[in-house]
């Protein structure tokens, strides 16, 4: 079995997952505290 | 040691001194977190040999590694902030209880699926309800709970007691998940990182590291952008009370 698309989901994943939790923290703090 | 951290704790509950750390701390946890969870990513994807039984699929071991211990560190920091809360009344400890519930909540569910992909091709299996995974997805409803009673008691004017309480009661879960692959027989492989040795060749361990410290640099910068959230929404809030007073 090729494993190269499940290590490809496992990264898309934890790093989307990563990025939009930073994304939206930031968001929110700028928006709040301006 | 312990009075030092104590120390630590009560001056930070203050929070000016807590916003006039926090402001420079913030920029440099992200860029740092996310810079080593560039070299992190890249070393593992391209720099490490495949393992000799798993193939390539080991290279999800630097991701999903990292995301079951913000999950669990996660909710011991939950925790800490509630027993601080409820000893000392810090309330900037209740704020950090709070902010901290969501990216925990992310990481452990991150654990989960990046653990059920891993599983697909080296297991042959999506799922299996074995001690390790069924106690981690506990571990996620709980933070759930948690969040759905902290939202609760914020709306009904609590005092922050009952989420400080099942904050604490959770950590029961902590080392149910620790022990679950030796307590049971579990399709999930047995402890292989520890401390101070690991059982995996450090040829394919060294990335480990960088996307570990990334991803923790990262919950922290996350963690302090929340409670900065949180703590101007309280300012602004009061504030909007003043004006309708005067």
């Amino acid at each position: 079995m090729n494993a190269w698309p499940f290590i490809a989901a496992a990264y898309a994943v934890t790093i989307g997952a990563a990025a939009v939790l930073t994304l939206v923290s930031y968001v929110a703090m700028k928006r709040i505290e301006k | 040691m312990a009075d030092a951290a104590v120390s630590t704790l009560h001056a930070l509950a203050n929070p000016a001194r807590f916003l006039k750390l926090a402001r420079p701390l913030t920029p440099a946890l992200l860029v740092g977190g996310w810079l080593l969870l560039a070299i992190g990513c890249w070393a593992g994807l391209t720099q490490t040999p495949p393992d000799y039984l798993q193939g390539e699929s080991v290279r999800i071991l630097y991701i999903h590694v990292p995301a079951a211990w913000l999950g669990m560190g996660g909710w011991s920091g939950l925790a800490i902030s509630s027993i601080a809360f409820l000893v000392w009344r810090h309330p900037l400890s209740h704020l950090a209880a709070r902010a901290i519930a969501l990216p925990g909540a992310t990481f452990a569910a991150v654990c989960l699926v990046t653990g059920s992909i891993w599983g697909r091709p080296t297991w042959g299996t999506w799922w299996q309800w074995d001690g390790r995974l069924t106690s981690m997805l506990l571990l996620f409803f709980v933070y759930c709970g948690y969040m759905a009673l902290a939202r609760a008691d914020a709306d009904r004017g609590g005092d922050g007691r009952i989420p400080a309480l099942y904050g604490i009661a959770g950590t029961v879960l902590l080392p149910i998940i620790r022990y679950s692959v030796i307590w049971w027989n579990t399709l999930h492989q047995g402890p292989s990182i520890g401390l101070t040795r690991s059982s995996i060749a450090g040829s394919i361990l060294w990335p480990l590291g960088f996307t570990m410290a990334g991803f923790t640099l990262l919950f922290a910068a996350i963690v302090l952008m929340r409670m900065r959230t949180a703590l101007a929404r309280v300012k602004a809030e009061a504030r909007l009370r003043r004006m309708a007073r005067a």
